[in-house]
């Protein structure tokens, strides 16, 4: 064994040094920073001074925006996860059973995602325009149907949203599904098939089943991703002359408020609070999928 | 006969499907190139009789949009050139090289890779703002330098380059930083065309944090003329359009042009196990 290997290589240090640094800087410092922020009142104009809990114990109980913010969130949660997940489970399975043309499948359904999630939710406002102008109202209307003021209407706003991220979820989702489901051996389904099982009931007796890993992933990974939503309402709400949330508040969501409070109201010690309780939920989540991987 | 029934059947849903998923775009481009008394027929028409170009030439005079697609490609390629470099060096060090804390320090890396971002998002701003780089293109580019997931990534790929190779390399008189170029480097490029690609797309889309540190239209980065165009010229369809258009186009065409590529490095950069 040679000298170096026996002292170890310091020279280490300096490869990870630069990486380190920035990290330092850009995340370490400002985890903390937050931290302490949220313990204060800092509204940039003074140095901030400590309040305690206060800034937790209102937003708690004091704030009813909070509240509309968080419900919108969880509404938006869980109108996205299950349904963008079972939409794009049967997708995958489906192209699986696909003898050709996989690939092209996968780009086409994939595009969303490699797509600006502004672009795309400039596109979707134009198409959920209300009255007869958006091309949506136009297929309820040819389908009978009224049509929708969707950007407009506190009801409607957030399951406009909602539709346009499970669109643009599928493909992403489908990926993760049709990896999992080219691992489930061959031998499993022509079993059922002998057994004399149908495509649902098997998809539903072995492909559901075989990928529960996958699927625990997928779905915490989705409910995180979809807690911190913003872009999309941020944009589709926006230039409605309503501030932040829309009409009403209706399209409010936990991050759209931080951004308010933080970076339109500029009260950076509440914002930090409201930040923290979004990484404690995501810590939380975090736990719970390790947890259920871990059985 | 059962069985080319039920294949026929899945291939029309798959279908029915990939025309929802283009159709928006489709829409979007056309929107873009209608005159406005195209624009608002009822019922809405799926053909341009009058294809026009005016969007365009009004959006690229209105905003300084040639210059954001500039500041864009300046960004997110300093950006993934910088986390190539320092993300391989660093997970060559984690994972060949032997120095104490070596283990610890990367566990808190991966730590760092469960903080939602938005935690990070006022005290960043706050620390910009000191260093005066607010509106500048330091303040787009240095807080990204380096990815702990970027590191995450390189070192488990070079955990399955043998010790043998690193070894023979050292015999014949290479330095580390020389084992790192010759050695690791050549046989991480896999993984490098994944860092890259994630970088790339995530830099060109990133949204919220130039939102909030460009002050000036001429520090703009793509996204945001979108955000502009949704705040002051809401109303005016065919130009959000026209921009939306811009932001999406480059990525489309990459995407379209290395489409395994993306699919697999993002689906890899997914799995943080």
């Amino acid at each position: 064994m040679s000298r170096s290997r026996l002292e170890g290589q310091p020279i280490g240090y300096l490869f990870i040094a630069p990486a380190l640094l920035l990290f330092a800087i850009f995340i370490f410092a400002p985890l903390f920073g937050s931290l302490y922020l949220s313990f204060t009142e800092y509204t940039v104009i003074r140095s901030p001074h400590w309040i305690g809990f206060a800034n937790f114990h209102t937003l708690l109980f004091r704030d009813p925006r909070f509240w509309t913010a968080f419900r919108n969130t969880v509404y938006y949660v869980v109108g996205v996860v299950p349904t963008g997940i079972v939409i794009s489970l049967v997708l995958a399975a489906a192209l699986e059973d696909l003898p050709r043309g996989k690939q092209v499948f996968k780009v086409l359904y994939f595009i969303p995602t490699i797509t600006s999630v502004v672009a795309i939710a400039a596109v979707w406002k134009w198409l959920f325009a209300g009255e007869k102008y958006g091309l949506i109202n136009y297929v309820l209307i040819r389908l009978g149907l009224q049509p929708i003021d969707w950007l407009l209407s506190p009801k409607w706003v957030m399951p406009a949203v909602m539709i346009m991220s499970i669109w643009a979820g599928l493909g992403y989702n489908m990926v993760f599904f049709s990896a999992g489901i080219s691992t489930i051996p061959q031998t499993l389904y022509e079993a059922a098939t002998v057994d004399g099982a149908n495509w649902w009931e098997r998809f539903w007796h072995v492909t559901v089943p075989m990928l529960r890993p996958t699927l625990i992933f997928v779905v915490v990974m989705g409910i995180i991703n979809s807690f911190q939503v913003f872009e999309q309402v941020y944009i589709m709400t926006g230039g409605t002359g309503e501030g932040i949330g829309g009409v009403l508040d209706s399209g409010l969501t936990m991050v759209s408020y931080l951004y308010d409070q933080g970076f339109v109201k500029f009260r950076m010690g509440y914002a930090s609070a409201i930040a923290y309780l979004i990484f404690g939920f995501v810590f939380l989540l975090t736990v719970i999928q390790n947890r259920l991987r871990a059985r | 006969m059962r069985i080319d029934g039920r294949r026929v059947f899945i291939a029309i849903v798959l279908t029915v499907g990939a025309i929802l998923m283009i159709l928006p775009y489709y829409w979007m481009a056309i929107s873009s190139i209608k005159p406005p008394e195209e624009l608002f027929l009822y019922p809405p028409r799926f053909t341009v009789a009058r294809p026009t170009l005016r969007h365009y030439v009004e959006l690229f005079t209105l905003l300084p949009v040639a210059r954001s697609l500039l500041n864009s490609l300046w960004v997110a390629s300093a950006v993934t050139l910088s986390n190539l470099f320092l993300c391989s060096l660093a997970g060559y060090a984690f994972a060949k090289l032997r120095f104490p804390g070596r283990d610890g320090i990367f566990l808190a890396l991966i730590s760092a890779m469960m903080v939602p971002w938005q935690v990070l998002l006022i005290p960043g701003f706050i620390i910009v703002k000191s260093l005066g780089w607010l509106n500048t293109f330091w303040a787009l580019i240095v807080p990204n330098l380096a990815m702990p997931f970027g590191i995450f990534l390189c070192r488990q790929y070079t955990l399955s380059i043998p010790d043998g190779l690193i070894e023979a390399a050292r015999i014949d008189g290479y330095h580390e930083f020389g084992i790192y170029v010759r050695v690791i480097v050549p046989l991480l490029t896999p993984a490098l065309a994944t860092l890259a690609i994630f970088t790339f797309l995530s830099q060109w889309n990133s949204f919220v944090w130039p939102l909030i540190v460009v002050q000036t239209s001429e520090m703009r980065t793509v996204p945001l003329i979108i955000g502009v165009l949704n705040g002051q010229f809401g109303a005016n369809v065919a130009l959000m359009m026209a921009g939306a258009l811009v932001v999406t186009l480059p990525m489309l065409l990459v995407f379209l042009a290395f489409q395994r590529q993306f699919i697999k490095g993002i689906f890899l950069t997914s799995i943080r196990e």
